[in-house]
């Protein structure tokens, strides 16, 4: 099973595009396992540092956890005004609390516009940009969340730190210098 | 149409395949095709399932003779008494176009279903 739509300039990406591995995370903001994969994903970050870049995408499942395409929404919010990350990471750490006082007290914390994120929810302004994530991810073969994809393959083991660590160092022993190809998708 | 046998209503949330087609039902409306889950589980039990996840599609009970619609498809465990996770993509003349049969603990997700309603003829 691998990732059908690659990796271009409209994700969010954190590292190095020249980074030799790339991991892929289809999430839900609502899904207490991907709540349980955060921490984790930060951990793994941190330890392989610049060999490895980082891709977020949406695969809210609305009709089971309807707070999670209105987090989605906002998070994409915050990525049109440039801060996709660090709500993101809000909305991870308080996601007891997923619901509109949240994502205004959140946004105005980072320094943008609640009046805009009503405004963008009231129009739906970023539903499109959440569904074409999940449509894609649907299409690449994700049955759940979270569902990763190392290098464009997808892990179908744990991602407890150890067997991501483990599936990581395994995709950089396959593929020895080799960078990612980085081309625009359509 | 899509026949979607599977081993049990109340498997584990995040990762459950019916509660994945019950988000991508819109798809497979573009498609004009509908979704039919199907179990060996009772109408009430099903019921129930449907009503706390939501579901906008059908739940058929194969219930008595039980597993005889599994049995046909050829998608019965007998040893364990309940269904195989099989998907059958079946065309507009009842013919069966495409079918899958998931091992029974992994979710088979929803792109190969969507691969054959792409497939079908115009």
């Amino acid at each position: 099973m691998s990732l059908r739509v690659p990796v271009d300039e409209h994700d969010h990406i954190q590292g190095s595009p020249d980074a030799k591995c790339t991991l892929v995370e289809y999430g839900d903001y609502e899904c207490p396992h991907c709540g349980h994969a955060h921490p984790i994903v930060k951990r793994v970050q941190k330890h392989f540092g610049k060999k490895l870049r980082f891709v977020f995408r949406n695969f809210p499942l609305a009709e089971m956890h309807p707070n999670a395409e209105p987090a989605a929404e906002t998070a994409e919010f915050a990525g049109a005004h440039g801060k996709f990350w660090e709500m993101h990471d809000a909305l991870f750490e308080n996601q007891e609390d997923l619901g509109g006082a949240l994502y205004l007290r959140l946004t105005q914390q980072l320094g943008l516009s609640p009046q805009e994120l009503e405004e963008a929810m009231e129009h739906r302004e970023f539903l499109a940009r959440v569904k074409n994530d999940f449509t894609g991810g649907v299409r690449s073969g994700v049955n759940g969340t979270p569902t990763f994809f190392i290098n464009g393959k997808r892990h179908d083991a744990s991602f407890e730190y150890e067997d991501l660590i483990i599936a990581i160092e395994a995709a950089f022993a396959q593929e020895p210098g080799q960078s990612r190809k980085n081309k625009a998708a359509g | 149409m899509i026949l979607a046998f599977y081993p049990a209503d109340w498997s584990p949330v995040c990762g459950d395949q019916m509660a994945l087609y019950n988000e991508v039902l819109s798809e497979f409306h573009k498609f004009g095709a509908e979704l039919l889950g199907i179990s060996v589980d009772g109408v009430w039990c099903h019921e129930a399932f449907a009503k706390e996840r939501h579901f906008h599609f059908p739940l058929l009970a194969d219930f008595e003779p039980k597993g005889a619609v599994a049995k046909a498809y050829g998608a019965y465990r007998a040893d364990d008494g309940y269904c195989e996770r099989a998907l059958f993509v079946i065309d507009k003349n009842g013919v069966i176009a495409w079918s899958y049969c998931s091992p029974v603990a992994v979710n088979p997700g929803a792109d190969g279903i969507l691969e054959a309603l792409e497939n079908l003829p115009k």
